[in-house]
This record gives structure tokens, C-alpha cells and sequence, in this order.
């Protein structure tokens, strides 16, 4: 009887899920036509943006950058709401041994460049391939290296929240500075610059900034708030 | 067609790592297997022209995902036990 219901529930939200999206047309060549040309075509004639896949995340589609990045923020908010009240008491280490010399030698040595290649991902989002996510998650992942390397390595979580809200407030501050010349949200402002110079494409690099230290933090405090948990 | 015969090899290299993490009884070893998985993937966005998608991939399917594998596996146990096998079938 259960199964039942729950096939029947199933079939009743398939039957709609089909309804909504048959009349969108996906697949049929005329659907894309004539949005792919305009994305090509503006992001170097109007943005001077050499990284198109940039340009559409950050530019054309930047509302829902910003949806992404509120989704990793609600995530690692309710992991860590999980997680918060084991951490307090961490003596000593439950899942972690004390690591060699020479992997604490070689991390020392790796995480700066580490730091410095997920830094220049980002920075450069908007001329070579990547961007904030990436640049963010290679950043998290030097920090990871120094947790599992140096038994007490310490991250403050106060830095972390701090420089994340501040990152996500900027985010939103600019994006409603498109409004100064009646514009829309996250418009661009500032001026765009020749093609493959660091400082084009208006507000594409300050958004990818911001987006890169925002993921940069959350990251890095999941992976603080799951290695310090104590059973 | 060079490309063709790289992707297939690479393909079938995904395919077969997966077929490993899946019957591999040591949970440590189907981990570092998924993880190939994600290299080889990287390697297959990037002859794709998708460098975007490879490095996000390279950063999080290999890495991060990895690494939180371990740190579940370091929390749990690392053998699966052929009881829980015969339990799961008596359930279905």
C-alpha cells in the first residue's frame, strides 16, 4: 500500500516535471541559437572578457553565482551546526597520529605555493581558465595539507567568519551598485578595459575575489570543524 | 582519431576503476579508487576543451572528497564484513 502511494505520488510529479518542461523545446537547434551568438559575441565586443565561461558565470548569469554560493554557505552552516558541540572539548587528536619530519618539512615547503596557485586562480579568473570555486576549493585544500601535517595547527574561526561575511556582504553591495545608473542587479560599473589586461571586464575580477576568499574560509572551516570532532 | 582512441582507453579506465571501488571489500582501497576515477575524469574534461570543469574537478573530486573519504573511514571501520552483505539482502 505504501509502495503504492509513493508510485503514484511519483507518477503524478512526473506527469507535471514532463508538462513544464516539454514546452521549453530542449534540443531543438533554434532553443540555443540565438543566446550562445550574444554570449559570444558580447563578451569580447562589450566586456573585453577573454574567458567566456567567466563571463556568463560571473556577468550574464551572476544572480545565480550568487545562489551558488549561498547553497555552499547553507551547507557548511548546517554542517557546522551539526558538528559545533563536539568540538570543544578536543585534547587530543581522535583520528589523527603525529605525522614524520619529512612530511612536515615537505608541507611547510608546498603550502605557500599552494596558496599562491589557488590566489592566482582566482585573481586571473577572468583571463585564463577558472575562477572563484576553484581557486577557493585549491586554497582549502593547501590548508587541509598543514591541518593533517601539524598536529596543532590552528585556524581562528573568528578570521574565517569575518573575512567570509565580509566577502559575502561585498558580493551584495556590489551587485546593488548597478543600480547607481539605472541599471539591475549586479550590472557593471566601473570601466572595462582593453581584452586580456588583469584590470578588464569592469566588476568581473572584485566578484571572483570575493567569491574565491568566500569559498576559500568555508571550506576551510568544514574541513577545521570535521578533523577537530571528537566522539 | 588519435584522440578518439584516448578517450576510449580513458574511458574504459574510469569504467574499470569504478567496477574496483565497487567490489573492493577494503573501504581504504575503494576510496583511493574513486579518486582515479576523478584524475582520470580531469584528464578527459581537459582533452574535452573544458578547463574550467577540469580544475574544479582536479580540486574537489580528488582532493577534498578524497581526503573526507579517509577521514570517515579513520572515524568508522575499514572492512566491509560479510555480514553486512547477507543482512542487506534479507532486507530487500
Amino acid at each position: 500500500m505504501k509502495k503504492f502511494l509513493v508510485l503514484l505520488i511519483l507518477a503524478v510529479l512526473g506527469y507535471y516535471m514532463y508538462d513544464a518542461l516539454y514546452g521549453i523545446g530542449i534540443g531543438i537547434p533554434r532553443f540555443t541559437d540565438g543566446v550562445k551568438d550574444f554570449y559570444l559575441d558580447k563578451t569580447v565586443s562589450q566586456l573585453h572578457v577573454a574567458n567566456t565561461v567567466t563571463s556568463i558565470v560571473v556577468n550574464f548569469r551572476g544572480f545565480d553565482t550568487l545562489g551558488e554560493v549561498t547553497v555552499l554557505f547553507l551547507a557548511v552552516t548546517a554542517l557546522g551546526s551539526i558538528l559545533y558541540k563536539k568540538r570543544h572539548d578536543v585534547g587530543t587528536r581522535s583520528i589523527l597520529f603525529s605525522s614524520s619530519s619529512i612530511v612536515r618539512s615537505g608541507s611547510k615547503l608546498l603550502f605557500p605555493a599552494i596558496v599562491l596557485l589557488g590566489a592566482y586562480v582566482f585573481i586571473h579568473g577572468h583571463l585564463t581558465p577558472g575562477g572563484g570555486f576553484q581557486g577557493g576549493t585549491i586554497i582549502a585544500t593547501g590548508f587541509l595539507l598543514m591541518l593533517l601535517a601539524y598536529e596543532n595547527f590552528k585556524v581562528s574561526h573568528t578570521v574565517l567568519s569575518f573575512v567570509e561575511s565580509f566577502a559575502g556582504i561585498l558580493f551584495v553591495v556590489i551587485g546593488l551598485f548597478g543600480f547607481m545608473n539605472g541599471g539591475t542587479f549586479l550590472q557593471n560599473f566601473l570601466p572595462e578595459g582593453a581584452l586580456n589586461n588583469l584590470f578588464s571586464g569592469g566588476v568581473i575580477g572584485i566578484i571572483y575575489v570575493m567569491v574565491g576568499f568566500k569559498v576559500a574560509t568555508e571550506l576551510t572551516g568544514l574541513i577545521y570543524t570535521i578533523l577537530h570532532e571528537k566522539d | 582519431m588519435i584522440y578518439l582512441i584516448l578517450i576510449l582507453f580513458l574511458l574504459v579506465l574510469i569504467i574499470g576503476s569504478a567496477i574496483y571501488a565497487v567490489v573492493q571489500r577494503d573501504l581504504l582501497y575503494a576510496v583511493i579508487a574513486t579518486g582515479v576515477i576523478s584524475l582520470v575524469l580531469t584528464a578527459v574534461f581537459y582533452i574535452l576543451q573544458a578547463p574550467d570543469v577540469a580544475l574544479t574537478e582536479a580540486a574537489i573530486g580528488v582532493a577534498l572528497t578524497t581526503i573526507i573519504f579517509i577521514i570517515t573511514i579513520r572515524n568508522t571501520v575499514r572492512y566491509e564484513s560479510d555480514n553486512d552483505k547477507k543482512n542487506k539482502i534479507k532486507k530487500l
